[in-house]
């Protein structure tokens, strides 16, 4: 059976088959999982059709979240993309991972990729990829195990839980995963695919999680839009041939010591950071009026 | 290593893994428990569902399990006016539980029949349950497995009775946990499965000796 417990490793299997990373997780999950490879594409299939309904809905939501906190701006964003300085590109982008965030956020139907907080960033660069380069829905689905194989790397030898590992693990991973995948569906190498991954998780190391009123809006809504351009970069970057001087396994590991190293009040406990400021304090008191 | 779609999944409704799909599955879980359609949902939150329930939706959540809805169901966020208009009455009060986990919930259900149920349990994380009490026995129960649990009378010879007529059934224990009130008196036992156990050997159970009750739980 196939194995892996590092990005290296996957790439090494990957290099050695001759065939991309997600051939590589795929083999991996039919040994795990004891399903036929049929079904376990299917299930990918149907989450890629919630993740593009997410989308659809999130560019055109003007509901607001609960709390009140969150809502509209997707569609703010997507009906601004033509006259912004980064291009129709990015900015579409950037309004489906908010539009995802805000659907998550007004209790509608989101794949958690790799949690909820972080659902709008493999999706919306995947969507966006799709449009550019008119890519059927079968590779998109092929680059979605990608991700998940960069996605249980980390949560194996790092985190993906923002309790333990502040944001970095939540929306790093995130941004780690799509750029692996853009990089696989513009026809990259798995080694170019692991150091996109590496750009897009160095970028984001330290992020700490400190959400307003402990609800998972404010800063995340708005973060997955940063985080899904961010990793269309880290995989313009490297296939660019930009190179991280860190290796990837290497910046996984510097993920887990500085989560570890973060203190409690900055792992989703809203005792610091954004969630003590005197605004965050005034709106919380807002929200929940009887605490 | 987790799999891929604990990576790239699950489909769920927001906002939060813990406070609303791990909610929903606290609510179907002592909806299995009750074994009927309830009229009346009584429930008390603790720690962090306390504070934030309002802001995740976890009364929702919570109610919307009660209903029978997944995770997954576009009408959690309908859950309180679809559960008025059943008749189903509905209490939320926010309470203090010494050493409970931080996203606990005490459920007390009343069902169409009358009988009842309470379940406390807590949401541990990415959506993962734990019922820690049903009627006031201590337990462990995740609902990643079906379940039989017995209410029996507290002496020799029931585990060797109902663990029989799951041996014969062909059905295997995964986990097995036995808890009583006093000795002598009434005591629970429940058993994780490898299988459903079928509706006749359930029935087996319930007309063993000093066997009260029986029943059991689907995996959700």
């Amino acid at each position: 059976m196939v194995n892996f417990n590092t990005i290296g490793e996957l790439v090494a299997l990957a290099g050695a088959q001759q065939v991309p990373l997600h051939e590589i997780v795929i083999q991996h999950e039919i040994h795990v999982s004891q399903q036929e490879r049929t079904a376990i594409v299917t299930a990918m299939e149907k989450n890629w059709q919630v993740m593009k309904a997410s989308i659809e809905r999130g560019i055109s939501n003007q509901e607001k979240s609960l709390s009140g906190l969150t809502g509209g701006d997707a569609k703010r964003l997507y009906d601004y993309q033509d006259k912004g300085y980064m291009g129709r590109q990015v900015l579409s982008a950037a309004a489906y991972a908010v539009g995802i965030s805000e659907v998550n956020a007004v209790m509608g139907r989101i794949v958690a990729c790799p949690t909820a907080g972080s659902c709008g960033i493999v999706p919306a660069a995947l969507y966006a990829a799709q449009q550019k380069k008119n890519l059927p829905d079968a590779a998109i689905v092929m680059a979605l195990f990608t991700a998940a194989g960069i996605g249980m790397v980390v949560d194996q030898n790092a985190s993906i839980a923002g309790a333990q590992g502040g944001c970095q693990a939540e929306c790093g991973t995130a941004a780690g995963m799509a750029a692996a995948a853009l990089v696989e569906l513009a026809g990259g190498s798995p080694q170019a695919a692991a150091n996109a991954t590496a750009l897009a998780i160095k970028n984001l190391l330290g992020l700490v999680c400190d959400p307003v009123a402990g609800l998972v809006e404010v800063p995340c809504v708005k973060r997955n839009g940063f985080a899904a351009v961010e990793a269309m970069l880290a995989a313009d970057m490297s296939l660019a041939g930009v190179e991280s001087v860190i290796p990837v396994d290497e910046v996984i590991d510097a993920m887990n010591r500085i989560g570890k190293a973060l203190p409690k009040s900055l792992r989703e406990t809203s005792e610091g950071g954004l969630a003590t400021t005197p605004t965050a304090k005034a709106l919380t008191k807002r929200i929940y009026p009887q605490v | 290593m987790h799999g891929v779609f604990d990576i790239v999944g699950p489909v769920m409704i927001g906002p939060s893994s813990s406070h609303t799909a791990g909610a929903v599955r606290l609510g179907l879980m002592a909806r299995k428990i009750l074994g009927e359609e309830a009229a009346k949902a009584e429930i008390n939150l603790h720690g962090s569902f306390a504070m934030t329930y309002r802001g995740h939706g976890t009364d929702k959540a919570l109610i919307a399990g009660i209903l029978g809805f997944s995770p997954e169901d576009e009408r959690i966020r309908e859950a309180l006016e679809i559960a008025a208009q059943k008749g189903m009455s509905c209490s939320f009060q926010t309470v203090n539980i010494e050493d409970a986990h931080p996203n606990t919930a005490v459920i007390y259900l009343v069902g169409t029949s009358g009988r009842t149920a309470r379940v406390r349990g807590a949401s541990v994380g990415g959506g993962n349950i734990m019922i820690t009490n049903i009627d006031g026995y201590n337990v462990e129960l995740t609902g990643r497995y079906p379940a039989l649990i017995t209410i029996h009378h507290d002496c020799p010879g029931v585990i060797t009775q109902v663990t029989k007529l799951l041996a014969e059934a062909n059905v295997n224990i995964a986990f097995m946990r036995v808890s009583r009130q006093n000795r002598g008196e009434t005591a629970m036992m429940i058993m994780e499965l490898d299988e459903e156990p079928a509706a006749e050997v359930v029935e087996q159970c319930r007309q063993s000796k000093a066997v009260d009750y029986a029943f059991a739980i689907p995996a959700i």
